[in-house]
């Protein structure tokens, strides 16, 4: 029973590499079994080489990615806070503002480089506003809604105190809004790293972005996946750090049974 | 005339009539309404379900005030939150973030004059919460947190938050509703004590005819919407009760008669 049980967890414990080794041997086998060209699709092996061969410049560029990345959400963080507290304060911060915002939201990010270079010129700024312009939405929205969603009853206790609306808002809808906050950090940072490499692929002479670009005008298709195999490290870097805050910061609100499993 | 005229009332609702303003019909949640109780009482209102019994709740803390009438609490015309209210709901409403025992220290950090004192002699009011948890059978449960203790542990908790800045009016709305039958008698005995002990006035809201006779001084029965009071029974049954009181005839009678009101009540509606 018991070693039919460690067994199952073994197995389990394997499977993601057990998976992920699989994946590239067979991407691997396929592209030798039908001899497609590098030019459309570089087995892994020829990849790890590049990715050996470009280390130097793919872990320079991939750290000021890192950088412009982290300085715009760090920018949306700050803002998305502070807006979020208004419109979860105010009604009528949030009736007047709401249709702004999700009209902003709707306009592709992509779109706003082009203005940006315009403005700034080609440099670090573009990255790291696109990245700020594109994940401090989802911050706002859950800000708003952890506070805007105080239980009646919580209030009527306070209020009945004599506790002003000030009161409320730090004693119940901060801390209440945490959960949803940290939670939505998850959904930023990938978004803001989105937005630095779009920024950095159009209108930057750094990072893994501008990397590409020119891999791409040089048509080294191999330099370009292992460019990619850098931004996929590097965005599940920055997931799993944003999910150990929230973690940490906001233990009472995971407490559920579906939650920990 | 009657002897209550005569004695200046706690809670005075007077011919008050309130509209709720989101209220999309309009219709008044209570209407022509008139409820004294007097300072110590305990007094529960019991009624058919949706017959405003927590619009009286409202009314009477300064959460709401009446498009008609006048609410007197504690000889003041009631304008703005009373501040000397403790409440306690059917849903326990404890903070999840906080231990139970910073729970209790809540109204504290709001009501005054606890609010400004309450950093510098911060080991006083955490006695006085140790003591109170301890009166409702929660000793040493104060460092863990609110979904760490069952639903009556809660509800025990959420008790002790009402008292804790010694409130001199207790509003409970169902507080019991949501409890098995044993847990619900336990709790029963807890508010009789507090009561007898502190001496605070108490208005409970309920459905449960034996609670509200079990526990209170005097009943008033509601009827449907738009509620009104149409019957007031005081409870003559001796203090200090028991809960065996529950199982003699006098104490059967006053249900009885009171289910007849609020059957009559039901009908109307």
């Amino acid at each position: 029973m018991t070693h039919a049980k460690r067994r199952r967890r073994a197995i389990l414990a394997a499977a993601p590499w057990v998976f992920t080794l699989g994946f590239f041997l067979i991407w691997e086998l396929l592209v030798r079994a039908t001899g497609t060209s590098t030019f459309v699709l570089p087995a892994p092996s020829l990849i790890a080489e590049a990715l050996w061969q470009f280390r130097g410049p793919l872990s320079l560029h991939s750290f000021h990615t890192a950088w412009m990345t982290f300085a715009g959400f760090a920018l949306a963080v700050v803002f998305g806070l502070l807006l979020g507290m208004a419109l979860g304060a105010s009604r009528l911060v949030h009736a007047g503002s709401y249709p702004l915002l999700v009209g902003f939201n709707a306009i592709p990010k992509v779109a706003v480089v082009p203005i940006l270079v315009i403005w700034f010129g080609v440099g670090w700024l573009p990255p790291v506003l696109t990245a700020f312009l594109i994940s401090f939405f989802p911050i706002v929205v859950n800000v708003a809604t952890g506070l805007a969603t105080i239980e009646p009853e919580t209030e009527d206790v306070l209020r009945a105190l004599g506790a002003s609306k000030r009161d409320i808002i730090v004693k119940v809808g901060i801390p209440r809004a945490m959960p949803y906050f940290f939670g939505s950090l998850k959904v930023a940072i990938t978004l803001a790293f989105v937005g630095s490499v779009i920024a950095e692929y159009n209108a930057s002479n750094f990072g893994v972005g501008n990397l590409m670009a020119r891999a791409s005008a040089d048509f080294n298709v191999p330099l370009l996946f292992a460019a990619l195999i850098a931004l996929a490290v590097l965005g599940v870097i920055m997931y799993a750090a944003t999910a150990i805050v929230e973690k940490r910061m906001t233990g009472w609100a995971q407490r559920s049974q579906m939650a920990s499993a | 005339m009657h002897p209550e005229t005569f004695v200046q009332a706690f809670v005075d609702i007077h011919d008050v009539t309130h509209v709720y303003a989101g209220a999309e019909d309009g219709a008044p949640a209570v209407e022509h309404m008139t409820l004294k109780v007097r300072e110590g009482e305990f007094a529960a209102i019991v009624g058919p379900s949706g017959c405003g019994k927590s619009t009286v709740m409202k009314l009477a803390t300064g959460l709401q005030f009446p498009a008609k009438g006048t609410v007197i609490v504690g000889g003041e015309e009631v304008t703005k939150p009373v501040k000397l209210a403790g409440m306690a709901f059917q849903n326990p409403v404890m903070l999840p973030w906080r231990t139970t025992l910073d729970n209790l220290l809540l109204p504290l950090e709001i009501v005054e004059p606890h609010r400004s004192r309450l950093r510098r002699h911060k080991a006083e009011y955490v006695a006085r919460a140790e003591h109170l948890l301890a009166e409702v059978g929660l000793a040493g449960q104060g460092s863990k947190f609110p979904w760490q203790l069952s639903g009556g542990m809660q509800q025990r908790a959420s008790l002790c938050r009402s008292l804790i800045h010694g409130p001199k009016l207790l509003m409970l709305d169902e507080p019991f509703g949501a409890l098995d039958a044993f847990t619900r008698e336990e709790l029963w005995c807890i508010i009789r004590d507090l009561h007898a002990e502190q001496g605070f006035t108490v208005i409970l809201v309920t459905h449960d005819l034996r609670e509200a006779v079990f526990l209170a001084d005097r009943v008033f029965c509601m009827s449907a919407r738009p509620g009104r009071i149409i019957a007031e029974r005081e409870v003559d049954l001796p203090r200090p009760r028991d809960l065996e009181v529950m199982y003699t005839a006098a104490f059967t009678d006053i249900v009885h008669e009171l289910r007849g009101h609020i059957a009559d009540a039901r009908q109307a509606a």
